[in-house]
Protein backbone atom coordinates (compact mmCIF):
# COMPACT_ATOMS: atom_id res chain seq x y z
CA UNK A 1 0.00 0.00 0.00
CA UNK A 2 3.02 2.40 0.59
CA UNK A 3 4.28 1.73 -2.74
CA UNK A 4 1.00 2.34 -4.12
CA UNK A 5 1.04 5.58 -2.58
CA UNK A 6 4.16 6.45 -4.07
CA UNK A 7 3.14 5.90 -7.00
CA UNK A 8 -0.19 7.71 -6.48
CA UNK A 9 2.07 11.17 -5.18
CA UNK A 10 4.27 10.48 -8.43
CA UNK A 11 0.81 10.62 -10.58
CA UNK A 12 -0.09 13.52 -9.07
CA UNK A 13 2.68 15.71 -9.80
CA UNK A 14 2.24 14.36 -13.06
CA UNK A 15 -1.00 15.37 -13.57
CA UNK A 16 -0.77 18.69 -12.44
CA UNK A 17 2.63 19.44 -14.42
CA UNK A 18 0.92 18.84 -17.70
CA UNK A 19 -2.04 21.20 -16.73
CA UNK A 20 -4.19 18.38 -16.68
CA UNK A 21 -6.09 18.80 -13.50
CA UNK A 22 -6.45 22.22 -14.61
CA UNK A 23 -7.34 21.91 -17.93
CA UNK A 24 -10.22 18.91 -16.42
CA UNK A 25 -11.38 21.60 -13.59
CA UNK A 26 -11.75 24.11 -16.49
CA UNK A 27 -13.52 21.90 -19.01
CA UNK A 28 -16.12 20.48 -16.44
CA UNK A 29 -16.61 24.22 -14.67
CA UNK A 30 -17.17 25.46 -18.08
CA UNK A 31 -19.70 23.09 -19.18
CA UNK A 32 -21.52 23.16 -16.10
CA UNK A 33 -21.88 26.57 -15.53
CA UNK A 34 -23.06 26.90 -19.15
CA UNK A 35 -25.66 24.17 -18.54
CA UNK A 36 -27.23 25.50 -15.58
CA UNK A 37 -27.91 28.90 -17.09
CA UNK A 38 -28.91 27.52 -20.57
CA UNK A 39 -31.02 25.01 -18.51
CA UNK A 40 -32.66 27.68 -15.88
CA UNK A 41 -35.55 28.20 -18.22
CA UNK A 42 -38.33 25.28 -17.29
CA UNK A 43 -38.40 25.98 -13.55
CA UNK A 44 -41.85 27.88 -13.58
CA UNK A 45 -43.73 25.20 -15.83
CA UNK A 46 -42.00 22.25 -13.23
CA UNK A 47 -42.44 23.64 -9.86
CA UNK A 48 -39.26 22.29 -9.05
CA UNK A 49 -36.18 24.94 -7.86
CA UNK A 50 -33.30 25.83 -10.22
CA UNK A 51 -30.74 23.49 -8.86
CA UNK A 52 -32.54 20.72 -9.58
CA UNK A 53 -33.06 21.39 -12.89
CA UNK A 54 -29.13 22.28 -12.73
CA UNK A 55 -28.34 18.98 -11.60
CA UNK A 56 -30.93 17.42 -14.07
CA UNK A 57 -28.92 18.86 -17.29
CA UNK A 58 -25.78 18.71 -15.45
CA UNK A 59 -26.34 14.87 -15.05
CA UNK A 60 -26.62 14.46 -18.73
CA UNK A 61 -23.51 16.17 -19.67
CA UNK A 62 -21.53 14.14 -17.20
CA UNK A 63 -22.49 11.16 -18.80
CA UNK A 64 -20.71 12.08 -21.56
CA UNK A 65 -17.62 13.93 -19.69
CA UNK A 66 -16.69 12.00 -16.85
CA UNK A 67 -15.87 8.73 -19.31
CA UNK A 68 -14.22 10.96 -21.71
CA UNK A 69 -11.87 12.76 -19.20
CA UNK A 70 -11.48 9.29 -17.61
CA UNK A 71 -10.12 7.33 -20.46
CA UNK A 72 -8.05 10.60 -21.27
CA UNK A 73 -5.99 10.03 -18.71
CA UNK A 74 -6.12 6.22 -18.24
CA UNK A 75 -4.93 5.35 -21.98
CA UNK A 76 -1.77 6.03 -21.59
CA UNK A 77 -1.14 4.54 -18.06
CA UNK A 78 0.48 1.39 -19.05
CA UNK A 79 1.22 2.08 -23.02
CA UNK A 80 2.88 5.40 -22.31
CA UNK A 81 5.38 3.89 -19.82
CA UNK A 82 5.86 1.24 -22.31
CA UNK A 83 6.33 3.64 -24.98
CA UNK A 84 8.51 5.58 -23.36
CA UNK A 85 10.54 2.53 -22.01
CA UNK A 86 10.08 3.38 -18.77
CA UNK A 87 8.25 0.43 -17.79
CA UNK A 88 11.13 -2.32 -17.41
CA UNK A 89 12.75 -0.15 -14.86
CA UNK A 90 9.40 0.45 -13.09
CA UNK A 91 8.52 -3.46 -13.21
CA UNK A 92 12.07 -4.29 -11.49
CA UNK A 93 11.09 -2.34 -7.98
CA UNK A 94 9.69 -4.10 -6.00
CA UNK A 95 5.83 -2.90 -6.68
CA UNK A 96 3.20 -5.87 -7.75
CA UNK A 97 1.63 -4.94 -10.79
CA UNK A 98 -2.04 -4.33 -8.76
CA UNK A 99 -0.32 -1.72 -6.68
CA UNK A 100 0.95 -0.07 -9.56
CA UNK A 101 -2.30 0.50 -11.20
CA UNK A 102 -4.07 1.45 -7.61
CA UNK A 103 -1.33 3.97 -6.98
CA UNK A 104 -2.39 5.24 -10.68
CA UNK A 105 -5.71 5.05 -9.86
CA UNK A 106 -5.99 6.99 -6.96
CA UNK A 107 -4.21 9.95 -8.22
CA UNK A 108 -6.31 9.76 -11.48
CA UNK A 109 -9.24 9.63 -9.33
CA UNK A 110 -8.65 12.62 -7.26
CA UNK A 111 -8.07 14.32 -9.96
CA UNK A 112 -11.17 13.92 -11.18
CA UNK A 113 -12.98 14.66 -8.16
CA UNK A 114 -11.12 17.86 -7.82
CA UNK A 115 -12.44 18.71 -11.30
CA UNK A 116 -16.38 17.22 -10.36
CA UNK A 117 -16.26 18.94 -7.22
CA UNK A 118 -14.98 22.36 -8.68
CA UNK A 119 -17.34 22.13 -11.73
CA UNK A 120 -20.29 20.63 -10.39
CA UNK A 121 -20.17 22.24 -6.98
CA UNK A 122 -19.47 25.94 -8.84
CA UNK A 123 -22.34 25.38 -11.14
CA UNK A 124 -24.69 24.28 -8.55
CA UNK A 125 -23.88 27.37 -5.71
CA UNK A 126 -24.72 29.68 -8.83
CA UNK A 127 -27.90 28.38 -9.59
CA UNK A 128 -29.08 27.92 -6.08
CA UNK A 129 -28.26 31.69 -5.68
CA UNK A 130 -30.49 32.86 -8.46
CA UNK A 131 -32.78 30.35 -8.18
CA UNK A 132 -32.91 28.65 -4.68
CA UNK A 133 -32.33 25.43 -3.29
CA UNK A 134 -33.61 22.71 -1.12
CA UNK A 135 -32.63 19.68 1.01
CA UNK A 136 -33.58 17.70 -1.76
CA UNK A 137 -31.48 19.55 -4.18
CA UNK A 138 -28.70 19.60 -2.47
CA UNK A 139 -28.66 16.16 -1.59
CA UNK A 140 -29.21 15.39 -5.56
CA UNK A 141 -26.02 17.49 -6.35
CA UNK A 142 -24.07 16.10 -3.73
CA UNK A 143 -24.83 12.46 -5.51
CA UNK A 144 -24.14 13.98 -8.68
CA UNK A 145 -20.54 14.54 -7.71
CA UNK A 146 -20.27 11.22 -5.87
CA UNK A 147 -21.68 8.83 -8.84
CA UNK A 148 -19.20 11.33 -11.52
CA UNK A 149 -16.47 10.12 -9.85
CA UNK A 150 -17.68 6.65 -9.52
CA UNK A 151 -18.78 6.84 -13.41
CA UNK A 152 -14.91 8.24 -13.59
CA UNK A 153 -13.43 5.16 -12.00
CA UNK A 154 -15.21 2.92 -14.34
CA UNK A 155 -14.00 4.26 -17.47
CA UNK A 156 -10.10 5.03 -16.22
CA UNK A 157 -9.62 1.24 -15.08
CA UNK A 158 -11.30 0.42 -18.60
CA UNK A 159 -8.67 2.57 -19.95
CA UNK A 160 -5.95 1.07 -18.11
CA UNK A 161 -6.89 -2.37 -19.31
CA UNK A 162 -7.31 -1.05 -22.85
CA UNK A 163 -3.58 0.33 -22.28
CA UNK A 164 -2.19 -2.92 -21.19
CA UNK A 165 -3.73 -4.54 -24.20
CA UNK A 166 -2.84 -2.69 -26.99
CA UNK A 167 0.33 -2.12 -28.76
CA UNK A 168 1.54 1.02 -27.87
CA UNK A 169 -0.23 4.58 -26.76
CA UNK A 170 -1.65 5.39 -30.35
CA UNK A 171 -3.72 2.04 -30.50
CA UNK A 172 -5.36 2.50 -26.68
CA UNK A 173 -6.13 6.34 -27.86
CA UNK A 174 -8.19 5.09 -30.29
CA UNK A 175 -9.31 1.94 -28.65
CA UNK A 176 -10.26 4.55 -25.94
CA UNK A 177 -12.36 6.68 -27.94
CA UNK A 178 -14.27 3.37 -29.81
CA UNK A 179 -15.09 2.63 -26.09
CA UNK A 180 -16.61 5.84 -25.65
CA UNK A 181 -19.05 5.80 -28.19
CA UNK A 182 -20.19 2.74 -27.36
CA UNK A 183 -20.88 2.93 -23.82
CA UNK A 184 -22.10 6.50 -24.08
CA UNK A 185 -23.74 6.98 -27.72
CA UNK A 186 -24.05 3.20 -29.58
CA UNK A 187 -25.15 1.37 -26.71
CA UNK A 188 -28.24 3.65 -26.16
CA UNK A 189 -28.75 4.15 -29.68
CA UNK A 190 -29.23 0.04 -30.42
CA UNK A 191 -31.56 -0.21 -27.27
CA UNK A 192 -33.38 2.39 -28.70
CA UNK A 193 -34.03 0.89 -31.99
CA UNK A 194 -34.75 -2.32 -30.02
CA UNK A 195 -37.42 -1.04 -28.10
CA UNK A 196 -38.66 0.10 -31.52
CA UNK A 197 -38.91 -2.83 -32.89
CA UNK A 198 -40.51 -4.68 -30.21
CA UNK A 199 -43.23 -2.23 -29.34
CA UNK A 200 -43.79 -2.58 -26.04
CA UNK A 201 -43.42 -6.64 -25.68
CA UNK A 202 -41.99 -8.72 -23.32
CA UNK A 203 -38.26 -6.98 -24.05
CA UNK A 204 -39.45 -4.09 -23.21
CA UNK A 205 -41.11 -4.41 -20.22
CA UNK A 206 -38.75 -6.97 -18.48
CA UNK A 207 -35.33 -7.43 -20.00
CA UNK A 208 -34.21 -3.98 -21.52
CA UNK A 209 -34.51 -2.29 -18.14
CA UNK A 210 -32.00 -4.79 -16.83
CA UNK A 211 -29.98 -4.60 -20.28
CA UNK A 212 -29.76 -0.45 -19.59
CA UNK A 213 -28.36 -1.04 -16.15
CA UNK A 214 -25.71 -3.18 -17.19
CA UNK A 215 -24.31 -0.19 -18.82
CA UNK A 216 -22.47 2.07 -16.31
CA UNK A 217 -23.23 5.10 -18.27
CA UNK A 218 -27.00 4.37 -18.02
CA UNK A 219 -26.61 3.06 -14.10
CA UNK A 220 -25.26 6.57 -13.85
CA UNK A 221 -27.91 8.01 -14.84
CA UNK A 222 -30.80 5.82 -13.45
CA UNK A 223 -28.93 6.13 -10.15
CA UNK A 224 -29.55 10.23 -10.24
CA UNK A 225 -32.77 10.04 -11.69
CA UNK A 226 -34.24 7.03 -9.57
CA UNK A 227 -33.19 8.72 -6.26
CA UNK A 228 -34.59 12.17 -6.90
CA UNK A 229 -37.67 12.60 -7.88
CA UNK A 230 -37.88 15.88 -9.22
CA UNK A 231 -34.83 15.46 -11.20
CA UNK A 232 -36.72 12.12 -13.01
CA UNK A 233 -39.50 14.69 -13.80
CA UNK A 234 -37.36 17.23 -15.33
CA UNK A 235 -35.06 14.74 -17.14
CA UNK A 236 -38.38 12.70 -18.38
CA UNK A 237 -36.47 9.31 -17.79
CA UNK A 238 -38.71 8.47 -14.59
CA UNK A 239 -40.22 5.19 -17.23
CA UNK A 240 -37.48 3.19 -17.04
CA UNK A 241 -35.85 4.20 -13.45
CA UNK A 242 -39.39 2.92 -11.72
CA UNK A 243 -38.89 -0.55 -13.43
CA UNK A 244 -35.94 -1.45 -11.45
CA UNK A 245 -35.54 -2.27 -8.03
CA UNK A 246 -33.40 0.37 -6.17
CA UNK A 247 -30.73 -1.36 -5.87
CA UNK A 248 -30.15 -2.04 -9.67
CA UNK A 249 -28.55 1.20 -10.84
CA UNK A 250 -26.28 1.11 -7.76
CA UNK A 251 -25.00 -1.97 -7.88
CA UNK A 252 -24.00 -1.97 -11.32
CA UNK A 253 -21.78 1.63 -10.84
CA UNK A 254 -20.23 0.13 -8.04
CA UNK A 255 -19.53 -3.57 -9.45
CA UNK A 256 -18.08 -1.99 -12.57
CA UNK A 257 -14.97 -0.60 -11.14
CA UNK A 258 -14.37 -3.74 -9.04
CA UNK A 259 -14.69 -5.57 -12.12
CA UNK A 260 -12.34 -3.46 -14.46
CA UNK A 261 -10.05 -2.97 -12.21
CA UNK A 262 -9.67 -7.07 -11.97
CA UNK A 263 -10.07 -6.96 -15.90
CA UNK A 264 -7.09 -4.23 -16.05
CA UNK A 265 -4.87 -6.33 -13.58
CA UNK A 266 -5.02 -9.62 -15.05
CA UNK A 267 -4.11 -6.94 -18.50
CA UNK A 268 -1.59 -5.75 -17.07
CA UNK A 269 -0.34 -8.95 -16.36
CA UNK A 270 0.38 -10.45 -19.03
CA UNK A 271 2.19 -7.63 -20.59
CA UNK A 272 5.98 -8.15 -21.34
CA UNK A 273 8.10 -5.20 -21.21
CA UNK B 1 20.75 -19.40 2.59
CA UNK B 2 22.10 -19.66 -0.73
CA UNK B 3 23.67 -16.40 -0.87
CA UNK B 4 25.16 -16.50 -4.69
CA UNK B 5 23.99 -13.31 -6.24
CA UNK B 6 23.31 -14.94 -9.95
CA UNK B 7 23.17 -18.69 -10.79
CA UNK B 8 21.60 -19.16 -14.21
CA UNK B 9 21.02 -23.04 -15.28
CA UNK B 10 20.31 -24.32 -18.54
CA UNK B 11 17.90 -21.36 -19.47
CA UNK B 12 16.28 -21.79 -22.56
CA UNK B 13 13.64 -18.99 -23.75
CA UNK B 14 11.47 -19.33 -26.92
CA UNK B 15 9.87 -16.12 -28.53
CA UNK B 16 6.83 -17.87 -30.37
CA UNK B 17 9.00 -21.10 -32.18
CA UNK B 18 12.39 -19.38 -32.51
CA UNK B 19 14.40 -20.55 -29.56
CA UNK B 20 16.21 -17.17 -28.43
CA UNK B 21 18.15 -18.58 -25.67
CA UNK B 22 19.93 -22.11 -25.61
CA UNK B 23 20.85 -23.38 -22.38
CA UNK B 24 22.55 -21.14 -20.67
CA UNK B 25 24.18 -21.31 -17.90
CA UNK B 26 25.76 -18.58 -16.15
CA UNK B 27 26.97 -17.28 -12.26
CA UNK B 28 28.49 -14.21 -10.68
CA UNK B 29 29.77 -14.28 -7.31
CA UNK B 30 29.79 -11.19 -5.06
CA UNK B 31 32.12 -8.27 -5.87
CA UNK B 32 32.71 -10.30 -9.51
CA UNK B 33 31.68 -7.59 -12.46
CA UNK B 34 30.70 -10.03 -15.64
CA UNK B 35 31.03 -8.31 -19.55
CA UNK B 36 28.14 -9.84 -21.10
CA UNK B 37 29.01 -9.34 -24.82
CA UNK B 38 27.32 -10.12 -27.96
CA UNK B 39 25.76 -8.89 -31.18
CA UNK B 40 22.31 -6.89 -31.38
CA UNK B 41 20.16 -9.79 -31.08
CA UNK B 42 22.54 -12.12 -29.35
CA UNK B 43 19.85 -12.25 -26.46
CA UNK B 44 21.64 -9.82 -23.99
CA UNK B 45 18.85 -8.25 -23.09
CA UNK B 46 16.69 -11.11 -22.93
CA UNK B 47 18.19 -12.40 -21.05
CA UNK B 48 18.64 -9.69 -18.53
CA UNK B 49 14.58 -9.81 -18.64
CA UNK B 50 14.12 -13.08 -17.54
CA UNK B 51 16.64 -12.06 -14.88
CA UNK B 52 14.20 -9.58 -13.61
CA UNK B 53 11.26 -11.58 -14.41
CA UNK B 54 10.11 -9.50 -16.54
CA UNK B 55 9.58 -11.91 -19.35
CA UNK B 56 8.73 -16.03 -18.47
CA UNK B 57 11.17 -18.94 -19.72
CA UNK B 58 11.07 -21.54 -20.92
CA UNK B 59 13.28 -24.44 -19.59
CA UNK B 60 15.69 -24.39 -16.87
CA UNK B 61 16.48 -21.94 -13.40
CA UNK B 62 17.24 -19.02 -12.39
CA UNK B 63 17.85 -18.56 -8.69
CA UNK B 64 18.99 -14.34 -7.05
CA UNK B 65 20.29 -15.13 -4.02
CA UNK B 66 18.12 -18.27 -3.94
CA UNK B 67 14.79 -16.43 -4.89
CA UNK B 68 13.21 -16.87 -8.00
CA UNK B 69 13.50 -14.38 -10.51
CA UNK B 70 10.76 -11.72 -10.32
CA UNK B 71 9.55 -12.32 -6.64
CA UNK B 72 9.56 -9.69 -3.74
CA UNK B 73 13.41 -11.24 -2.52
CA UNK B 74 14.73 -10.83 -5.92
CA UNK B 75 13.48 -7.65 -7.10
CA UNK B 76 14.83 -6.38 -3.52
CA UNK B 77 18.29 -7.74 -3.91
CA UNK B 78 18.49 -6.20 -7.93
CA UNK B 79 19.11 -3.13 -9.34
CA UNK B 80 18.50 -2.79 -13.13
CA UNK B 81 19.88 -0.26 -15.56
CA UNK B 82 17.64 -0.40 -18.94
CA UNK B 83 19.64 0.40 -22.25
CA UNK B 84 18.85 3.74 -23.10
CA UNK B 85 16.77 4.56 -19.84
CA UNK B 86 14.27 6.94 -20.18
CA UNK B 87 11.80 8.15 -17.14
CA UNK B 88 8.73 10.48 -17.27
CA UNK B 89 9.73 13.83 -18.71
CA UNK B 90 7.11 16.06 -16.28
CA UNK B 91 8.67 15.36 -13.14
CA UNK B 92 12.25 16.40 -12.04
CA UNK B 93 15.26 14.34 -11.17
CA UNK B 94 14.78 13.90 -7.64
CA UNK B 95 11.44 13.36 -7.79
CA UNK B 96 12.04 10.57 -9.56
CA UNK B 97 14.44 9.31 -7.06
CA UNK B 98 12.46 9.74 -4.82
CA UNK B 99 9.83 7.70 -6.18
CA UNK B 100 12.27 4.98 -6.91
CA UNK B 101 13.24 5.01 -3.16
CA UNK B 102 10.00 4.88 -1.64
CA UNK B 103 9.41 1.99 -4.04
CA UNK B 104 12.50 0.06 -2.98
CA UNK B 105 11.60 1.50 0.72
CA UNK B 106 14.53 2.78 1.48
CA UNK B 107 15.70 5.43 3.30
CA UNK B 108 17.97 7.12 0.98
CA UNK B 109 20.15 10.26 0.81
CA UNK B 110 18.77 11.40 -2.25
CA UNK B 111 20.62 14.83 -2.63
CA UNK B 112 23.64 12.63 -2.00
CA UNK B 113 23.33 9.98 -4.36
CA UNK B 114 22.38 12.69 -7.53
CA UNK B 115 25.28 14.60 -6.66
CA UNK B 116 27.24 11.21 -6.75
CA UNK B 117 26.66 10.83 -9.92
CA UNK B 118 27.41 14.29 -11.29
CA UNK B 119 23.18 15.62 -10.94
CA UNK B 120 23.49 18.31 -8.09
CA UNK B 121 22.81 21.17 -10.17
CA UNK B 122 20.32 19.50 -12.21
CA UNK B 123 18.26 18.09 -9.57
CA UNK B 124 15.11 19.98 -9.50
CA UNK B 125 14.91 20.32 -13.35
CA UNK B 126 12.47 18.13 -15.04
CA UNK B 127 13.92 15.80 -16.69
CA UNK B 128 12.51 16.78 -19.78
CA UNK B 129 15.14 19.05 -20.03
CA UNK B 130 17.92 16.22 -19.77
CA UNK B 131 20.11 15.29 -21.99
CA UNK B 132 20.69 12.00 -22.64
CA UNK B 133 23.45 11.58 -20.41
CA UNK B 134 21.86 13.39 -18.09
CA UNK B 135 19.23 10.51 -17.88
CA UNK B 136 22.10 7.81 -17.94
CA UNK B 137 23.41 9.64 -14.51
CA UNK B 138 19.92 9.34 -13.35
CA UNK B 139 19.17 5.75 -14.47
CA UNK B 140 22.83 5.02 -12.41
CA UNK B 141 21.60 6.91 -9.61
CA UNK B 142 18.91 4.66 -9.16
CA UNK B 143 21.19 1.89 -9.19
CA UNK B 144 22.98 3.02 -6.23
CA UNK B 145 19.88 3.27 -4.56
CA UNK B 146 19.73 0.61 -1.33
CA UNK B 147 23.06 -1.58 -2.03
CA UNK B 148 21.97 -3.80 -4.52
CA UNK B 149 22.99 -7.25 -4.40
CA UNK B 150 23.13 -8.17 -8.54
CA UNK B 151 23.48 -5.26 -11.04
CA UNK B 152 22.38 -5.57 -14.05
CA UNK B 153 23.57 -2.63 -16.49
CA UNK B 154 22.47 -2.82 -20.26
CA UNK B 155 25.02 -0.84 -22.22
CA UNK B 156 25.29 1.43 -19.17
CA UNK B 157 27.92 3.68 -21.17
CA UNK B 158 25.96 4.41 -24.49
CA UNK B 159 25.67 8.06 -24.35
CA UNK B 160 27.91 9.16 -22.05
CA UNK B 161 31.05 11.12 -22.88
CA UNK B 162 34.99 10.01 -22.48
CA UNK B 163 34.98 11.85 -18.59
CA UNK B 164 31.40 10.53 -17.70
CA UNK B 165 32.46 6.90 -18.85
CA UNK B 166 35.21 7.05 -16.58
CA UNK B 167 33.05 8.21 -13.53
CA UNK B 168 30.56 5.16 -14.66
CA UNK B 169 33.21 2.30 -14.20
CA UNK B 170 34.71 4.19 -10.80
CA UNK B 171 31.35 3.74 -9.31
CA UNK B 172 30.65 0.13 -10.95
CA UNK B 173 34.28 -0.56 -8.92
CA UNK B 174 32.52 0.98 -5.61
CA UNK B 175 29.37 -1.27 -6.37
CA UNK B 176 31.83 -4.42 -6.36
CA UNK B 177 33.96 -3.54 -4.09
CA UNK B 178 30.89 -3.48 -1.43
CA UNK B 179 29.86 -6.65 -2.58
CA UNK B 180 27.66 -6.60 -5.66
CA UNK B 181 27.93 -8.89 -8.33
CA UNK B 182 27.71 -6.32 -11.39
CA UNK B 183 26.59 -7.58 -15.06
CA UNK B 184 27.41 -5.36 -17.60
CA UNK B 185 26.34 -5.75 -21.20
CA UNK B 186 27.67 -3.66 -23.64
CA UNK B 187 29.53 -3.54 -27.25
CA UNK B 188 32.12 -1.40 -26.10
CA UNK B 189 34.79 -3.58 -25.97
CA UNK B 190 37.84 -1.93 -25.69
CA UNK B 191 35.90 -0.37 -22.28
CA UNK B 192 34.95 -4.02 -20.42
CA UNK B 193 38.36 -5.48 -21.23
CA UNK B 194 40.48 -3.54 -18.70
CA UNK B 195 37.43 -2.92 -16.46
CA UNK B 196 35.47 -6.29 -15.83
CA UNK B 197 37.00 -9.49 -13.76
CA UNK B 198 35.02 -12.01 -16.50
CA UNK B 199 34.04 -12.21 -19.83
CA UNK B 200 30.75 -13.83 -21.70
CA UNK B 201 29.82 -14.08 -25.19
CA UNK B 202 26.95 -14.96 -26.19
CA UNK B 203 26.08 -15.85 -29.79
CA UNK B 204 22.65 -16.46 -31.12
CA UNK B 205 21.33 -17.27 -27.89
CA UNK B 206 24.09 -20.13 -27.42
CA UNK B 207 26.84 -19.00 -24.60
CA UNK B 208 30.32 -19.44 -26.54
CA UNK B 209 32.69 -18.17 -24.34
CA UNK B 210 33.01 -17.53 -20.36
CA UNK B 211 36.48 -16.95 -18.78
CA UNK B 212 38.62 -14.27 -18.29
CA UNK B 213 40.34 -12.91 -20.50
CA UNK B 214 43.86 -14.51 -20.44
CA UNK B 215 42.10 -17.54 -19.97
CA UNK B 216 39.81 -17.14 -23.09
CA UNK B 217 43.29 -16.06 -24.80
CA UNK B 218 44.58 -19.27 -23.86
CA UNK B 219 41.59 -21.02 -25.07
CA UNK B 220 41.11 -19.67 -28.50
CA UNK B 221 44.96 -19.86 -29.01
CA UNK B 222 44.68 -16.75 -31.20
CA UNK B 223 48.75 -15.50 -32.79
CA UNK B 224 50.42 -13.34 -31.32
CA UNK B 225 51.79 -10.27 -33.19
CA UNK B 226 55.18 -9.31 -33.40
CA UNK B 227 56.43 -6.17 -34.93
CA UNK B 228 60.34 -5.93 -35.63
CA UNK B 229 61.73 -2.56 -36.45
CA UNK B 230 64.30 -2.89 -38.58
CA UNK B 231 67.89 -0.40 -38.61
CA UNK B 232 68.55 0.64 -42.14
CA UNK B 233 68.08 -1.63 -44.81
CA UNK B 234 67.67 -4.76 -42.83
CA UNK B 235 63.70 -5.49 -43.42
CA UNK B 236 64.03 -7.60 -46.09
CA UNK B 237 66.60 -9.68 -44.58
CA UNK B 238 64.23 -10.00 -41.69
CA UNK B 239 61.63 -11.00 -43.65
CA UNK B 240 63.08 -13.40 -44.98
CA UNK B 241 64.73 -15.17 -41.89
CA UNK B 242 61.43 -15.14 -39.66
CA UNK B 243 58.77 -15.78 -42.33
CA UNK B 244 56.96 -12.31 -41.44
CA UNK B 245 55.14 -9.83 -43.79
CA UNK B 246 56.90 -6.21 -44.93
CA UNK B 247 54.41 -3.90 -43.63
CA UNK B 248 56.52 -0.62 -44.79
CA UNK B 249 59.77 0.15 -45.70
CA UNK B 250 61.39 -0.74 -41.96
CA UNK B 251 58.89 -2.80 -40.18
CA UNK B 252 58.19 -6.85 -40.32
CA UNK B 253 54.69 -7.97 -38.61
CA UNK B 254 55.49 -11.53 -37.59
CA UNK B 255 52.32 -13.85 -36.39
CA UNK B 256 52.89 -16.52 -33.82
CA UNK B 257 51.35 -19.21 -31.60
CA UNK B 258 51.58 -17.74 -27.82
CA UNK B 259 54.07 -21.45 -27.46
CA UNK B 260 56.16 -20.39 -30.00
CA UNK B 261 56.65 -16.70 -28.84
CA UNK B 262 59.60 -17.21 -26.84
CA UNK B 263 61.62 -19.15 -29.63
CA UNK B 264 60.69 -15.86 -32.11
CA UNK B 265 62.13 -13.62 -29.80
CA UNK B 266 65.11 -15.21 -29.38
CA UNK B 267 65.51 -15.53 -33.21
CA UNK B 268 65.22 -11.96 -33.00
CA UNK B 269 67.49 -11.32 -30.79
CA UNK B 270 70.49 -13.27 -32.62
CA UNK B 271 69.80 -11.05 -35.33
CA UNK B 272 72.01 -8.18 -33.51
CA UNK B 273 71.83 -4.86 -34.74
CA UNK B 274 69.40 -5.49 -37.76
CA UNK B 275 66.89 -4.78 -35.11
CA UNK B 276 66.07 -1.66 -33.93
CA UNK B 277 63.05 -1.81 -31.84
CA UNK B 278 60.62 -4.71 -31.39
CA UNK B 279 57.03 -4.39 -30.41
CA UNK B 280 54.25 -7.45 -28.94
CA UNK B 281 50.87 -7.15 -29.46
CA UNK B 282 48.70 -10.10 -27.73
CA UNK B 283 45.41 -10.76 -28.83
CA UNK B 284 42.82 -8.11 -28.13
CA UNK B 285 39.52 -8.62 -26.72
CA UNK B 286 38.24 -7.45 -29.74
CA UNK B 287 40.14 -10.23 -31.94
CA UNK B 288 38.92 -12.91 -29.24
CA UNK B 289 35.21 -11.45 -29.74
CA UNK B 290 35.54 -11.83 -33.42
CA UNK B 291 36.99 -15.39 -32.49
CA UNK B 292 34.44 -16.65 -30.03
CA UNK B 293 31.10 -14.68 -32.01
CA UNK B 294 32.02 -16.23 -35.13
CA UNK B 295 33.09 -14.16 -37.34
CA UNK B 296 36.30 -15.30 -38.56
CA UNK B 297 34.76 -18.77 -39.25
CA UNK B 298 33.90 -19.48 -42.12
Amino acid sequence: MRRAFAIARAEMLILRRNRWLFMATLIMLAFALALSFAGSAPTGTLGVDMLTVSVASMTTLSVYLAPLLALMMGFDAVAGDRDRGSLALLLAYPAGRAEILLGKLMAHLAALAVAMCIGFGAAGAVAAWFGGAGAESLMALGRLVLTSILLGAVFLVLGYALSALSSGATAAAGLSAGVWLVFVVLYDLGLLGAVVMDSGGVFTQKIFPWVMVANPADAFRLWNVAASESVALSSGMAGAASALPGWAAPLSLLLWPALGFLLACAAFRRVEP
Amino acid sequence: MDNTPLQIRALDKFRGKTQVLHGIDLDIAPGERLALLGHNGAGKSTLIKAVLGLIRHEGGSIRICGAAPGSAAARAATAFLPEAVSFHPALTGHEQLALFARLAGERADINGLLERVGLGEAMHRRIGAYSKGMRQRLGLAQVLLGRPKLALLDEPTSGLDPISRQDLYAIINELAEQGAAVLIASHALTEVEARTDRIAILRKGVKVADNTLAGLSAQAGLPVKLRVQASGTHADRIATETGGRRINGASVEILCRPQDKMTELRKIAAMGDAVADIDMVPPRLEDLYRHYSGEDRK
